[in-house]
């Protein structure tokens, strides 16, 4: 089965990183250890997997579980048509995961969208700012202890700018 | 708060803003250019003017609730975004969905996929001049949308596809309506084949501009028809085929430099494919034993059904009001999973059966209703503009945990600033047409 052979390569390769590993849904399924994201990350890039493309990177939050924060990446194999998702746990408290900016272009954006929601900050990525929302906003809205219908504060008009 | 281009501009260049409302843009994006004349020297994209917090709206709404918020993140092509979300659930649940049901779905998706690619051209040809091509698209797209209207009640906020199949049965004519839409479509793309290919204006401004190498494209994450113009013949329904399209004959068109004119060229051959598997699906559904039906003459009003049921069950049939047409009893084993629980009894049980009144207010009630086993899915079907997932973690209640979507045209504005980086102001507007933003989904 084409899933548990890329779970049994990414197993082999970086045996510390992996914390389990299956397939549920059909789906190949890696939990890894949130500091050893880049190397699996530059395992998953070259050969045998050659996975070159990021589809998706997004967050899960947990607040009841001591790693409260979930990581999900979601890879994808032009070559071999294979895909894996990836997650991974971080701390309630100051969350912060590598960036994955040097190998894919698309992780910028993606990674300002999940510090926009949730707060999890990402280390080595050049431009770390909100996306979606706006300067200024108060909290992370996707975390599950933000509610529902708050209101954010008005923001100050801007002063015209004279030269 | 100073942006990134302010704070890294040269101090003998201009900053001008593009947006966030800008005529020849559709959608609201702010792009800060830094020029030098009218050559662009950076930029900055920045998105979120139309962020509603549709995954936040969703971990609060029930599964079935839900599915209208689905309609509005590509408003041109509803449908396929329905699929997305419902095939996601269906994984989770384990249903499947009977086959007359899928072949429904490959139609609507396809009808969708067309009008997509219809109103995105439309725009990138209006915006580069060309009006009278945008006429003839809307046109076209008014016919298909006809078909969609017919069967589902509504022209862009469908909510057709439901978890375990779709709402209702074709309408009588659709397969009419249906050939009908096809040949316009073709006359159109034939029209518009003649007034755009080698249109000097339309080729000075598309041709070898914003060129996107194989490499890059991958890279961003771009899929669909964009990714496909750089030469790569990568689309989720050959990839990893669902419903039945394994079975359709169509072709994936590539592109070979990755440029506007390669984007154009990939979506219109495009529509000429998704138009084949139209056909097919309309002939296969036409081979499919129809349910029987019933004479409206001979059938029993709601309120009299409803009355008669209270002693014993009626033998007559039940006239089911017009918006309920094609979601009788007849026709449920065709259309929607045998899975109580997860499906709406059809309406004639609800109003005659004890045990259909139970069902119809169990799927509606707080906390019942479809309730997925824990767990967690991500499935992709091939939207207008790519790869268009739904990343779904379920608790095991009435309503998800974490919806996430995967938005292809998002993968796609994050290389925007790399491809106008050098080039005139001009290019910027064929460029961003050819990407097909759509705001709903960008920012959700």
């Amino acid at each position: 089965m084409e899933e548990e052979k890329i779970l049994d390569a990414l197993r082999q390769a970086c045996p510390d990183a992996v914390l389990s590993a299956e397939v549920s849904l059909g789906d190949a399924v890696a939990v890894i250890r949130a500091d050893s994201l880049a190397a699996v990350a530059a395992f998953l890039r070259g050969a045998p997997l050659r996975t070159d493309m990021l589809l998706d990177l997004t967050c899960v939050h947990f607040p009841e579980r001591p790693e409260a924060f979930e990581m999900v990446y979601h890879f994808l194999s032009l070559e071999t048509q294979s895909r894996l998702r990836v997650k991974a746990g971080l701390p309630a408290e100051n969350p912060t995961i590598a960036s994955l900016t040097g190998m894919w272009k698309n992780a910028s954006l993606l990674e300002r969208e999940v510090y926009d929601m949730f707060g999890v900050r990402f280390e080595g990525h050049p431009d770390l700012r909100r996306l979606l929302l706006y300067d200024g906003f108060e909290g992370h809205p996707l975390r599950k202890d933000y509610p529902l219908r708050k209101r954010q504060p008005l923001i100050p008009l801007r002063k015209a700018e004279t030269k | 708060m100073t942006t990134r281009i302010e704070r890294q501009a040269r101090p003998d260049s201009l900053l001008l803003n593009m947006g966030p409302s800008h005529p020849a843009m559709h959608g609201t994006i702010r792009i800060m250019l830094e020029l030098d004349g009218e050559r662009v020297l950076a930029s900055e994209v920045e998105v979120g003017y139309l962020h509603r917090g549709f995954e936040k709206t969703c971990e609060n709404k029930t599964w079935f609730n839900l599915l209208i918020y689905t309609d509005r993140l590509n408003y041109v092509s509803p449908l396929i975004n329905n699929l997305g979300y419902v095939m996601a659930v269906e994984k989770l649940c384990g249903l499947k969905v009977p086959e007359r049901a899928q072949t429904i779905r490959v139609l609507m998706s396809e009808l969708s996929r067309v009008s997509d690619h219809l109103t995105a051209l439309a725009a990138m040809a209006m915006e580069s001049g060309a009006f009278t091509v945008f006429l003839y698209k809307m046109k076209a797209r008014e016919f298909l949308w006809d078909v969609i209207e017919q069967t589902t009640g509504a022209r862009m906020t469908t909510s057709y596809i439901r978890v375990g199949g779709v709402r209702a049965d074709l309408d009588r004519d659709y397969a009419a309506a249906c050939r009908k839409a096809v040949a316009e479509t073709r006359k159109v793309l034939k029209d518009v084949h003649g007034l755009l290919d080698k249109n000097a204006i339309f080729l000075d401004r598309t041709r070898d501009i914003a060129v996107m190498s194989r490499e890059d494209a991958v890279s961003y994450g771009w899929t669909g028809p964009c990714l496909r113009s750089t030469g790569i013949p990568y689309d989720v329904r050959k990839a990893r085929p669902y419903l039945n399209y394994d079975s359709l004959d169509f072709e994936i068109p590539v592109g070979e430099r990755g440029d506007n004119f390669d984007r154009y060229m990939v979506r219109m051959k495009e529509m000429d494919q998704s138009l084949r598997l139209i056909e097919q699906c309309v002939g296969l559904l036409e081979k499919m034993p129809a349910a029987p039906t019933t004479d409206p003459a001979e059938s029993l009003p709601p309120a009299e059904a409803i009355r008669l049921a209270r002693r014993q069950k009626p033998v007559r049939a039940v006239a089911l009001s017009p918006n309920l047409a094609g979601s009788g009893k007849n026709v449920q084993a065709d259309i929607y999973a045998q899975a109580p629980g997860f499906v709406l009894p059809p309406k004639d049980e609800t109003y005659t059966t004890m045990e259909g009144l139970i069902n119809h207010f169990q799927y509606f009630m707080k906390g019942h209703g479809i309730r997925p086993p824990k767990g967690e899915a991500y499935c992709s079907v091939e939207g207008g503009n790519g790869e268009l997932g739904y990343y779904i973690v379920s608790d095991g209640t009435d309503r998800p945990y974490r919806l996430h979507l995967r938005a292809p045209c998002f993968h796609v504005v994050a290389a925007l600033e790399q491809l106008i980086r050098g080039r005139m102001i001009a290019d910027i507007i064929p460029t961003f047409g050819s990407m097909n933003m759509i705001g709903g989904e960008l920012d959700r």
